[in-house]
């Protein structure tokens, strides 16, 4: 293999740097006059902060919050009804990414539905949904389409596509969501079903793979606004552990910025190319429910209404239920969510909760703060 | 369970072993059948007999076919129990319309191998299905060993043993991978598909005490180290460091979000012996494949579970894998 691929990820896992870091963050944290509790909004920071082990390097004063940046997690059960409804149509292949495959909807997961006969394919590009469509002249091909700012242009660019190469048979479901919004969310808790809690977040880990897409500019409001300091930090390691170092340094400064750990591939303004083509197609839907979370003000994206003849939710809206099906009572995901709870505190996580059987949002896919806590174990 | 099976109860791990306990062991329920070793020992402990399918698709692929990996697999399910692969069943599932020149290479292959081993093919079985029946090609192979060291068993682990792999992990499941989605790779990466017998039977000469060995097929090492945590109740720790991954098995767990240790393998097994032999028994595997490697030791701080370590001087659990990983990888 290329050798240049390998100092892509090696170099990041260095253990002399990682313990170097640790060092650096206990001395720093002794100038601590409080414990701060740290959100990585992330799904991908809360898996590399636990399969790394990194809390057992941290002092006691630093905590973590496991945030809410997991997709597939925060998806509500009705929607995940909607794939599953669309996979059961005799003349539909349903595409969408691997992640989907074992989150169950009130009916079943995906992987039941094509047990059942469904025709479910799991790609790791959206465009695989051209050859698809065009091995399957008589089949309607349906996109399923999740995840935050970053895998958000990749459904832009398959939309454009369809419509340049005038392919008939492709529609879409976009669950596409937005990072800035929950956060302020998470802050504000303005949710009229949910009690308002006093959110314990003193600062954000910032996910940069979104940040690459939107630039760091998104989460500028935290430290300005809400006096946050925010962190915009890479996945490896030892990017986490200088993010980490970063933030504890604007405490013990008495700074409240937004600063970019991830310097080698994010900037201010991140790809405005990417930015266009978003916008093109989609606008903002005025309230998106989150599993665990609620509805969040402009917090998931739609395609514009100009685009209607591609929009599966509009073509199939006869046979898709809107009604909202709520989890079960004894889950504590909102909780977790914002800092609340931490996963073991939950009474059915690991006995009637498990990523097999997963009930909660956090347990369902892997970046899920319980499904890390149960498959990692929390062994300090 | 569910309702339907799922292709995750085909994964080697969680769901896999939950579909056999709750369906087959529940019926067939008999002492032999449920040591759950890799292979039955049968006749007052005399032979090895154990029985495998092979589904796998692409039916060529880099290092290796389905003929070369029908023999392996049950051939080294024998092996790793300490046992000599003598007579050989095989059974086919041909769809119409398949190649007979093809058919033969694969037939060539599966001959090559049966030679490595030493053993035969005495009596078997060919069916021809409709289109659509099945996937080009099925084949089944049962076989008979004569064992030649007794007492390995998962149950055997004890304090302080240490755990050793014969070589670097996860390019057979990695190999079918990149063969299956086109992922084109400047590389040499190719499957470890081959007969384990040799490096068996150099063990046993050497005289080393063998505890327990298992070849670490569907579900990877974290299935075996899982499977033999629980069923001796011990801890076993891993030092993520001595694991020996190639770089571009590496590579593809990167690009895919895979772990190495979930991979499937077909030449790869784990070996546990007691500590005053793991000098002895790594320079003998050594002889093979110099990848070979002490990966960690048994304990009791958390009974029933696999810890990895990290050089960080971090550690974490080690879980059985879990759901879809990748169907037909044998």
């Amino acid at each position: 293999m290329n050798p240049e691929l390998k100092n892509l990820y090696d170099n990041f896992r260095d253990a002399d740097t990682i313990k170097a870091y640790a060092k650096v963050i206990s001395n720093d944290a002794k100038g601590l006059n409080r414990d701060i509790n740290i959100m990585e909004v992330c799904g991908g920071h809360t898996h590399t902060i636990m399969k790394y082990g990194l809390l057992q390097l941290l002092p006691n004063n630093i905590n973590f919050i496991h945030g809410p940046g997991c997709p597939v997690c925060i998806m509500p059960k009705e929607r995940i009804d909607h794939a599953y409804i669309l996979a059961m149509q005799s003349d539909v292949i349903l595409v969408t990414l691997g992640d989907m495959i074992k989150v169950p909807s009130s009916r079943g997961s995906l992987q039941q539905a094509r047990a059942e006969g469904a025709d479910v394919r799991f790609v790791y590009s959206p465009l695989d949904c051209i050859k698809i469509a065009k091995d399957n002249p008589n089949k309607k091909i349906i996109f399923f389409a999740i995840g935050f700012e970053t895998t958000t242009p990749m459904s832009a660019v398959l939309i454009e596509q369809v419509i340049k190469l005038q392919i008939p048979n492709i529609l879409f479901h976009i669950n596409h969501v937005t990072v800035p919004e929950v956060m302020r969310e998470l802050i504000d808790s303005r949710d009229i079903h949910i009690d308002s809690y006093n959110n314990k977040i003193d600062a954000f880990l910032g996910p940069s793979h979104v940040s690459v897409i939107a630039g760091s500019k998104i989460y500028e409001e935290f430290p300005r606004k809400y006096n946050r300091p925010v962190v915009v930090s890479g996945f490896e390691p030892v990017d986490v552990m200088e993010g980490i170092s970063m933030i504890v340094k604007q405490f013990t400064q008495n700074r409240s910025e937004l600063e970019i750990q991830y310097k080698r591939v994010v900037d201010y303004d991140g790809n405005l190319k990417s930015q266009r083509i978003i916008n093109k197609y989609f606008e903002k839907v005025s309230l998106f429910r989150w599993r665990g979370l609620g509805n969040v003000p402009d917090s998931g994206l739609r395609l514009k209404d100009e685009f209607n003849k591609y929009n599966a939710e509009v073509i199939y809206k006869d046979i898709l239920p809107i009604s909202q099906i709520e989890d079960h009572k004894l889950c504590i995901c909102g909780d977790i969510l914002r800092g609340m709870a931490k996963p073991p505190e939950c009474t059915i996580f690991g006995t009637a909760c498990t990523p097999i059987n997963p009930i909660g949002s956090c347990m369902v896919s892997s970046e899920g703060a319980c499904s890390a806590y149960y498959k990692y174990g929390n062994l300090i | 369970m569910n309702k339907t099976i799922t292709l995750a109860h085909g994964n080697g791990g969680q769901e896999n072993n939950e579909l056999i306990s709750k369906i087959f062991y529940k019926h067939f329920k008999n002492n032999i059948l449920q040591k759950s070793e890799d292979s039955a020992v049968i006749e007052e402990g005399r032979l090895a007999f154990s029985t495998d399918s092979f589904t796998v698709s692409p039916l060529f692929f880099s290092g290796g076919d389905i003929g070369k990996l029908s023999i392996c697999g049950t051939c080294n399910d024998l092996a790793m129990m300490g046992a000599k692969p003598k007579y050989l069943t095989c059974s086919v599932i041909i769809e119409e319309g398949f190649s007979t020149r093809e058919l033969e290479k694969i037939v060539r292959s599966m001959k090559k191998e049966l030679e490595i081993n030493g053993a035969i093919v005495v009596s078997g079985d060919t069916k021809v299905v409709p289109k659509g029946a099945v996937d080009k090609l099925f084949i089944n192979t049962t076989g008979i060993g004569e064992i030649e060291y007794s007492g390995i068993s998962a149950s055997n682990l004890k304090d302080d043993m240490s755990i050793l792999v014969n070589r670097d992990i996860g390019s057979h499941g990695a190999t079918i991978f990149s063969a299956r989605e086109g992922i084109e790779l400047e590389s040499d990466l190719k499957t470890d598909c081959t007969s384990l017998y040799p490096q068996v039977k150099a063990l046993i000469d050497s005289g080393i005490e063998i505890i327990a060995m298992r070849d670490a097929t569907r579900g990877g090492v974290s299935a075996v180290l899982n499977e033999w945590a629980k069923a001796s109740n011990v801890c076993i720790e891993v030092e993520e460091e001595q694991i020996p991954i190639q770089d571009s098995v590496r590579g593809i767990c990167e690009m895919l979000g895979f772990e190495a240790m979930d991979l499937a393998n077909e030449g790869t097994f784990v070996l546990a012996v007691p500590k005053s032999d793991e000098v002895k028994a790594l320079e003998i595997l050594r002889e093979t494949h110099n990848t070979s490697s002490i990966i960690g030791r048994v304990s009791m701080e958390y009974k029933g579970k696999v810890i990895l370590k990290s050089s960080w001087g971090t550690k974490r659990f080690l879980d059985l894998p879990t759901g879809e990983l990748l169907p037909r990888i044998c």
